[in-house]
């Protein structure tokens, strides 16, 4: 059967336009602390750079909205020192010569590292030599009973609203789940105007962390801000429970109550929303994409992309940096951000590798302390078994494609199933519009679970472009003739 | 459910959600503008209807697709408001 | 470890899956031996049309085979859903080629006219349609469509359910498989074969070989010449749309979930199964040229599976004369052919020896074809 399509001449116009895009030196992905730093220190290399973030105004998630932030008096009060240090970063951003695109999403990278790009004017492509992936972190899914209802969100979610929005949940909040983060933002609201009910803990794991405090104290900032919050939240009368397990939400077409197991009892919380977090993982679709090769963190119970010292990935040209790279919050996000514009323009030959090391050994010597205090964080507030995979079928795994746990057990207990992406195609689990960015760990780990493996030994989900939601109409657009 | 607790400067613009005209900070996406106005279910799912609301925020989750002026499957969480924009839930399947 | 078998099966695809179930309904009890997770598997990457209209023009066996396939598909369909309780997603309604030029429509009439001639009076059934008769089918079809052609013959599957149904089927009626099991090596002697992977040392007195692109270097170890390669073809899906496509087309449908699926492209470009974002362009130019509304509609994903071809696109079904016991089964309708395979190459297996309507497809017409 001869092929209808002409694909051969269609290959030789695409080759013919892509030409005669807009190539830049350093492209960075993503506007948080990673991306940022990485786009003000090659510009002052004088590399041509361009960022591209997805968000209206540059930040990444923890510095989100932070320019319209910094000029409201309130903002320090609620939002901390953490936050606030991001404006400057911010500031250094807009004074550089890097060129800034918000509201656009790369939705691909091919293979010539051209970015294909979705932003207001529709889409466009642009070149670059080097490309930086600073794409961060996203929450890890909490799959627990009723967590796809209506009034069940995460704890970032509300963080987000309040970032950028002003906007905080009113009536009776319950916060659920574990990691740093869920008692920051505990705090943030309480500092808002509405303290949650209650704040319900899972069990952290001290004996699984112990070997690693040492180290931890001798990081005095992460544990002076830890005390501190349990401390003002305890001021101000929120109750903390912890230790708490088999927790569930319960309503029809909303969250009304949300059940848990403390100290052997059943105990039970009317609430208007549930906020639900467990630690931050890495986001690689766009790695995961290019097919840069993963390897599974067991500490932080997540993938991320193989790295050499340079911060380069296993693809040619492309560099990965800040928690897109492995869970290291956002002051190291930073620092590593810096370090891999050196090494972009040493791969370029804008600097020679001496000058890369002299500089780049001071920014190692800053990173140090912040890498010190993750293990222990890390094992403390390691996520339970029963929340990386569910032990009750009827929860929603994939909540595109409404696919429960019990239905991806049973394939790995029935037949043979050699991994993800055949389960993808049994049960349809990641074919959704997120595109398994909430199921993957989960199905993951559930099969891992139930053979006994190490989720490594599983692997995870073929990623394949477009990353992002396109139309038709847009994938058949041409690059554009600059 | 959400309210606005701290005043960002900024214009205010007026939007139709759910069929209803409302002021709303130009600093809103089009799902944090369903948040402040309605309660509960923002969208139904094309599978079985369930009701579901934004989840991440953060582009990640897709839980907040809305028909954004007659568009239908927004990702709301990413897309900021403009003036005179239509908002409404998600039934289900798109249809066309 | 060591095991025996009444047979062995080479291949975790939907070529090799129907095989292997159409043993075990016949009372075997195989063995079946399959990459890992990432594979080169054309069974999860595939456009899924149970398709007879356009097959094999000067090839009266190949139309007949396919038409028989597609005519058995429905009873494999039930049978799978009684035993394992998936539905397959099997639909004939009918299905149409679309037309957007006078040339194409042409060259078309070409195709089905001769096909009528060559088969039995009656069996072949499609006809060419006009512009007029295709809204009728498909109101949504642009301004661009000139005709084309309708075969009440023709449907669909789904590829991932009915390959997900066949392993069930097979399990449960007394079939091993193994995945991550690659065959390192076969030993081989007349209705002897070992085959070693990893993990396990496998013995059994028939083997069969459907292993896809794999085939070509396991056939070197059995005295099978396979000589297949890949064509890489890409794939887009939409997001799920309430029902608008009634009928699929050879290069657009919707699935049973509601998603529009785009395809198909071909393009040789050897083990390279990465996207070419050109021919992306150009699937979703065309089919927003066949069906205007998808302009607006969201892509999913996209992706690029590897066919398994022959040199002149036909299977190959073949019985080492060196090693009898020894069959190769490959294809590039693996889901067209999956009754056939299923129901009818499963026991030309057991029984020993190919049946006369498949010489046409025994590899020795390449060798022919090397001695010009
Ligand atoms: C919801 C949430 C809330 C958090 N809150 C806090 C907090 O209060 N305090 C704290 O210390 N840490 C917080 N963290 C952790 C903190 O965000 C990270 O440690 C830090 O932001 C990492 O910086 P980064 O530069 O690596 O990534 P990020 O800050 O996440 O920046 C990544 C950027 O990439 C963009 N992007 C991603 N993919 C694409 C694409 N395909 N196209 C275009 N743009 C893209 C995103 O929009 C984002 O702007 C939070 C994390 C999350 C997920
Ligand atoms: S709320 Fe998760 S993508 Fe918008």
């Amino acid at each position: 059967m001869a092929s209808i399509l002409g694909i051969f001449c269609a290959a030789n116009f695409g080759l013919r336009t892509l030409l005669t895009m807009d190539t830049f030196e350093l492209a960075i992905v993503g506007a948080g602390p990673a991306g940022l730093a990485a786009g003000v220190t090659a510009a002052a290399l004088g590399l041509r750079t361009v960022l591209v973030d997805e968000q209206p105004a540059p930040g990444g998630q923890i510095y989100r909205g932070i320019e319209a932030a910094s000029r409201h008096p309130d903002s320090a009060r609620v939002f901390g020192e953490d936050y606030m240090a991001g404006a400057d970063l911010v500031r250094q951003f807009r004074a550089s010569a890097v060129k800034y695109l918000p509201l656009s999403q790369v939705w691909q990278i091919d293979r010539d590292r051209n970015l294909w790009i979705r932003g207001a004017n529709g889409v466009t492509a642009i070149g670059a030599r080097q490309v930086l992936l600073a794409t961060g972190a996203m929450e890890r899914p909490v799959p627990i009973p009723g967590w796809t209802l209506p009034g069940v969100m995460t704890c970032g979610a509300a963080q987000t609203l309040l970032k950028s929005a002003g906007l905080a949940p009113s009536g009776r909040i319950v916060l659920a789940g574990g990691g740093p983060l869920l008692l920051l933002i505990a705090a943030q609201l309480m500092r808002a105007g509405n303290p949650p009910a209650a704040i319900l803990q899972t069990s952290t794991n001290l004996r699984r962390a112990i070997a690693h405090l040492p180290r931890f104290v001798s990081s005095p900032s992460y544990v002076r801000k830890g005390l501190g919050l349990v401390a003002e939240l305890r001021r101000a009368g929120v109750r903390i429970e912890r230790g708490v397990g088999d927790i569930r939400i319960l309503g029809e077409t909303r969250a009304e109550a949300v059940e848990y197991i403390r100290a052997g009892t059943r105990r039970r919380e009317q609430v208007d929303l549930v906020l639900l977090h467990h630690g931050v993982v890495p986001n690689t679709n766009l790695a995961l994409s290019l097919r840069c090769e993963h390897e599974w963190n067991d500490a932080q119970h997540a993938f991320q992309p193989r790295t050499h010292a340079g911060l380069g990935s296993s693809v040619e040209g492309v560099l990965v940096a800040g928690d897109c790279a492995g869970i290291g919050g956002a002051k190291a996000a930073e620092l590593r951000g810096r370090i891999a514009a050196y090494n972009a323009a040493t791969n370029i030959e804008r600097i020679s590798t001496d000058a890369r090391d002299r500089q780049c050994a001071p920014i190692q010597r800053e990173l140090r302390p912040h890498l010190r205090a993750r293990p222990f964080l890390d094992a403390y507030f390691e996520p339970p078994r029963d929340l990386l995979a569910p032990v009750e079928d009827d929860v929603v795994v994939c909540r595109c494609e409404e696919v429960r746990a019990g239905e991806i057990r049973r394939i790995v207990t029935e037949q043979s199933c050699p991994g993800p992406n055949q389960m993808k195609a049994f049960v349809r689990t990641g074919m959704g519009p997120c595109q398994g960015r909430l199921c993957g760990l989960t199905v993951v780990e559930l099969m891992a679970q139930t053979r006994g493996v190490s989720p490594g030994e599983i692997g995870y989900y073929r990623i394949r472009p477009p990353i992002k939601p396109i139309a038709l109409g847009e994938l058949a657009t041409r690059a554009q003739e600059k | 459910m959400f309210k606005r607790v701290i005043e960002f400067e900024g214009p205010v613009l007026g939007v139709v959600i759910n069929g209803r005209e409302c002021s709303v900070p130009a600093s809103f996406t089009a799902a944090a503008a369903m948040l402040a106005s309605e309660d509960g279910a923002t969208r139904e799912t094309p599978i079985s209807g369930a009701p579901r609301a934004p989840y991440c925020m953060m582009g990640v989750c897709f839980e907040c697709l809305l028909e954004i002026d007659g568009v239908p499957n927004q990702q709301g969480c990413l897309v900021p408001v403009a003036a005179g924009m239509r908002i409404n839930r998600q039934r289900g399947a798109r249809t066309v | 470890m060591k095991l025996t078998a009444d047979a062995i099966v080479i291949g975790g695809g939907l070529v090799a899956s129907a095989v292997a179930y159409g043993l075990t309904r016949l009372g075997l009890k195989p063995v079946m031996l399959d990459e890992g997770d990432v594979a080169y598997r054309a069974s999860r990457g595939n456009f899924a049309l149970v398709w007879t209209q356009s097959k094999g023009p000067g090839v009266p066996e190949y139309q007949q085979w396919s038409r028989l396939s597609s005519d058995k598909w429905s009873e494999l369909a039930a049978e799978l859903q009684s035993e394992t309780g998936v539905d397959c997603g099997h639909r004939r309604n009918g299905g149409i080629h679309v037309c957007l030029s006078e040339d194409e429509l042409a060259k078309r009439t070409q195709v089905v006219e001769q096909l009528r001639a060559e088969a039995p009076p009656g069996r072949y059934r499609a006809q060419m349609i006009s512009r007029a008769e295709m809204l009728k089918l498909l109101p949504a079809f642009g301004p661009d469509v000139v005709g084309g052609a309708y075969c009440p013959d023709d449907g669909t599957v789904n590829p991932l359910f009915s390959l997900r149904a066949l392993q069930r089927a097979f399990s449960a009626r007394g079939g091993r498989y193994f995945c991550d099991s690659r065959v390192s090596s076969i030993a081989a002697a007349p209705r002897a074969f070992t085959v070693e992977t990893a993990s396990r040392s496998i013995s059994a007195p028939r083997l069969v070989l459907a292993a896809g692109l794999g085939n070509k270097p396991l056939g070197e170890q059995v005295g099978l010449n396979v000589p297949v390669r890949p064509v890489r073809g890409q794939i887009i899906v939409t997001e799920r749309l309430k029902p608008v496509l009634e009928y699929p087309t050879t290069y657009i449908r919707q699935t049973v979930e509601g998603g529009i699926l785009i395809g198909e492209s071909r393009e040789e470009a050897g083990f390279d199964d990465t996207l070419n974002h050109t021919v992306s362009q150009t699937l979703a130019a065309r089919a927003i040229r066949t069906f205007p509304f998808l302009k607006q509609v969201g892509v999913v994903r996209t992706w690029a599976g590897l066919r398994v071809m022959s040199p002149d696109v036909y299977p190959i079904y073949e019985q080492s004369s060196a090693y009898p016991g020894a069959f190769v089964c490959t294809c590039h309708s693996g889901v067209t052919l999956g009754a056939a395979h299923a129901f009818e190459y499963a026991k030309a297996v057991v029984d020993g020896h190919l049946p006369e309507k498949l010489g046409r497809f025994s590899s020795r017409r390449f060798d022919v074809q090397a001695r010009h």
